[in-house]
């Protein structure tokens, strides 16, 4: 197992380069001048070169590239062209929001996702399947922002039970910060939970079909106890792997969600760091995602290898 | 699926209520501001926070007089060259410094020399900094500039604490510290930025709120759903459109007044190769262009009727207005007239970029509708606002949808743009005798002097429209109703004094 583990870090290495320079030359390649975008509205070519000179941006490309995988290296991601603040700094602050918001809507999306594939694919063929699939689809064909704004609507101006918008770190105040983050947790988690709704179903589909089911049920063994120690147990091996997979959509779904919300997470960081041209940042975030999701990628081959014997061997 | 519902509805319901804290004042803004120095900043949503955190030389009135604030007085010398200042005593920066002339000094040498500083344009005219005396400065100019005032109205007057620059140097604004209303306690990337009462403050008794909380809350709707849920007390930049329900909202209350700024089409007449066609070679085209609007339809259509139509650099409302030309008229025929008279009877396509915002992308379609009707083919090309800025600057378009943001010295919206070789004059338009007229107006402290001389360049820049102008934005307000004392003001800051917040 640890020579696995270490085989895949190793080849992940080249990997994380090719995304470094992906992110960098891909980054350039945007229209727009950062410089221009950071001088204000006067735009006094004074200030815009003494800015290109401290930002590197007269130097080659490649240069400019390997200084900061230089400074990478040494744990230095540069500092945030709009507000001189460190990168890695920003991005230590930003994490831990993300992860509550990812993590609360993963809880929301396992919550519902795996018991309606269960049910729908028990009742194959039933008004609930039926129902459940109409649930799931409506969960990935509404939109992240629309649903989100109907929710702050509903819930926070009409009712005012949530809070509409904004973040309190969970350390300060553990219950307004769940309070803050449900909402947007559970609009994030609803597109998620269909994907894992059908995921579920079909696993449990194929899982119900084999002989064991029916010798489980020939013991006379009650339809309960079927249904969730023997056929769930063995159908959540491939719902595992999907989830740890599904944690990159998560990311790419935080970004609008919290957008919407205004949590000050890594979602909003990135995407006000483009509209900002501001390099160093999206270089920082895009960087950290990547590594982030490689890692998340070796845990969904490990914890395959834990819960199935029989891939161990391979 | 139903196990988790209960969770949720249990957790809203036994969480609900919270308590809003006593004298605590939540603003919404549209933006993240950025870096919070007075030297460094660029964005206008950075202004409103330093309006209760930094105290500027002088302030201005709602209808732009410049008024004491941390200079209690000021003379010019007879020649215009040297601008007098008694400071005010017993004033004191959030860290204990005192406020003198000295700190003065020490503040116009950092925005004057302080590589990053953003400053240096709008103090370049000052040569020389004399410390009369504890509470006196003598400013000496190479050329009068009447523009000084209004310049100390804004970033370039605010005093900030010279021990704390001196020790925090470009990273003065992770921690600022200044002498305004109230001090800097935090500030969360995005989230939020805490301000507190400042006790020592020289005007203290015209301050009752506690702490100011800033919250960046970039969509509009979202914005307006946490003032009507309570999470905020007011929020700058409603949205036009939704001004119909926030009026009909008695727990609502909305203030508004005209901003010094414009939105309008600058035409490239002379920045680089993008400048060669029949629109900006030939003035008739841009007129023709120009009379096709109907500029009191946009503001109904786009605007809900909310913003104010204009044809200037300043509003209608501005002292600085030459009513000599008013918003025109739509004419569609004396714009056919004119196409025609330029050698287009069929008809011409032109190209005009523009943000691509909703906002921004149907007030183009508006015009790309009218014009339509009098021969203009507008192709609408819409461009995220980085790209389009550098390519507007590196002279690459040939007509660019944007505004300015508008200063309180009327040169602050025309000089730079319309003198040879402006520092953003991306039209490239150059013209000796407006360029004479509006130095002459920079130069000049007769008020009259200066009219006439705006006058006279705006008969040739109304001919010439290497910018069209199309409108003024109107800053508005939403306020629940516990916030009292709020005054509107053209420059678009909240100022909290006097401003109080009922439980």
């Amino acid at each position: 197992m640890l020579a696995f583990i270490g085989r895949r870090l190793l080849v992940a290495i080249p990997t994380i380069i090719l995304i470094s320079i992906f992110v960098f030359t891909l980054q350039k390649l945007l229209p727009g001048d950062p410089v221009l975008a950071m001088a204000g509205e006067e735009r006094d070519p004074e200030l815009i070169e003494l800015l290109r000179e401290r930002y590197r941006l007269n130097d080659p490309l490649p240069m400019q590239y390997l200084y900061w995988v230089g400074n990478a290296l040494r744990g230095d991601l540069g500092i945030s062209l709009r507000t001189n603040q460190p990168v890695l700094e920003l991005i230590g602050e930003k994490l831990p929001v993300t992860i509550q918001l990812a993590v609360m809507a993963l809880v929301i999306a396992i919550f519902i996702g795996v018991p309606a594939g269960v049910l729908s694919a028990y009742k194959k063929g039933t008004w609930i399947d039926w129902l459940a699939n109409v649930v799931a689809l409506s969960g990935l064909s509404v939109p992240n922002f629309w649903l989100g704004i109907m929710m702050i609507l509903l819930v926070s101006v009409k009712l005012g039970w949530l809070p509409a918008s904004g973040y309190q770190p969970f350390s300060e105040d553990p219950l307004q910060s769940l309070r803050t983050m449900l909402m947007p947790a559970f609009v994030l988690g609803t597109a998620i939970a269909a994907t894992l709704m059908r995921h579920t179903r079909s696993a449990m589909l194929s899982v119900l079909k084999s002989d064991y089911i029916r010798t489980a049920r020939a013991k006379g063994l009650a339809e309960r106890v079927v249904l969730v120690k023997h056929a769930l147990r063995n159908a959540l091996i491939p719902i595992v792997t999907v989830t740890t997979l599904l944690f990159g959509e998560l990311l790419a779904g935080a970004v609008l969600t919290e957008q919407i919300f205004t949590i000050p997470g890594f979602g909003k960081l990135v995407v006000d760091a483009v509209f900002n041209r501001d390099y160093a940042v999206v270089q920082g975030i895009v960087l950290c995602t990547g590594v982030a999701f490689i890692f998340m990628n070796l845990l969904a081959d490990v914890a395959y290898r834990v819960l199935n014997p029989r891939m161990r061997d391979e | 699926m139903k196990q988790s519902k209960t969770v949720t509805l249990a957790l809203a319901f036994g969480l609900a209520a919270t308590a809003l804290q006593a004298q605590d004042l939540r603003i919404g803004l549209q933006e993240d501001p950025d870096v919070l120095d007075p030297d460094q900043s660029r964005t206008f949503v950075g202004r409103i926070v330093y309006a209760s955190l930094c105290d500027k030389l002088v302030d201005i009135t709602p209808g732009l007089e410049i008024i004491p604030q941390l200079a209690t007085g000021w003379e010019w010398s007879e020649d215009g060259l040297t601008l007098t200042m008694t400071l005010r005593e017993g004033a004191t920066f959030h860290d204990g410094t005192p406020f003198n002339a000295a700190a003065v000094a020490a503040n116009i040498d950092r925005s004057q020399n302080l590589p990053e500083s953003r400053r240096k344009s709008e103090l370049s005219s000052i040569t020389g900094v004399e410390v009369v005396d504890e509470y006196t400065i003598a400013l000496s100019l190479g050329a009068p500039d009447a523009t000084l005032l209004a310049q100390l109205a804004d970033r370039a007057g605010m005093m900030l604490s010279p021990t704390a620059f001196e020790a925090a140097g470009t990273d003065f604004g992770l921690n600022p510290v200044c002498s305004g209303p109230f001090s800097f306690v935090d500030r969360v990337q995005q989230d939020r930025i805490v301000l507190e009462r400042f006790d020592d403050y020289w005007n203290a008794d015209a301050i009752s709120i506690e702490t100011v909380t800033f919250l960046p809350i970039p969509d509009t709707t979202v914005r307006l759903a946490n003032l009507r849920a309570g999470d905020l007390d007011m929020l700058e930049r409603l949205a036009a459109t939704d001004l119909p329900s926030v009026n009909a909202d008695d727990s609502l209350s909305v203030e508004q007044a005209v901003s010094l700024g414009y939105q309008g089409m600058t035409i490239n007449v002379a920045n680089g190769a993008g400048a060669d066609t029949p629109l900006g070679q030939d003035a008739r085209i841009r007129q023709a262009l120009s009379l096709s609007i109907d500029r009191n339809v946009i503001n109904q259509v786009v605007f809900e009727g909310a913003f104010a139509p204009g044809n200037q650099p300043f509003p209608p409302t501005s002292p600085w207005y030459n009513d000599a030309f008013p918003v025109p008229e739509r004419d569609v025929a004396a714009a056919q007239a004119l196409l025609a008279e330029a050698g287009f009877a069929d008809g011409i396509d032109i190209t005009i970029q523009v943000a691509n915002n909703p906002v921004q992308l149907q007030l183009m379609q508006v015009i790309q509708a009218m014009a339509s009707e009098a021969g203009i083919r507008i192709e609408i090309e819409a461009k995220e606002f980085a790209t389009l800025l550098a390519d507007q600057s590196a002279g690459d378009y040939t007509a660019s949808q944007i505004g300015w943001s508008g200063r309180v010295d009327p040169d602050g919206n025309i000089h730079q743009f319309m003198t040879t070789g402006g520092g953003i004059n991306d039209s490239g338009y150059s013209n000796t005798e407006v360029d004479d007229l509006l130095n002459a107006a920079r130069t000049s402290t007769v008020l009259e002097t200066r009219l006439a001389s705006y006058n006279a360049a705006r008969e040739i820049l109304n001919a010439d429209l290497p910018i069209i102008y199309l409108y003024h934005p109107v800053w508005i307000w939403a306020l629940s109703d516990g916030v009292d004392g709020f005054v509107a003001y053209p420059d678009g800051m909240i100022r909290l004094e006097g401003v109080t917040v009922a439980e």
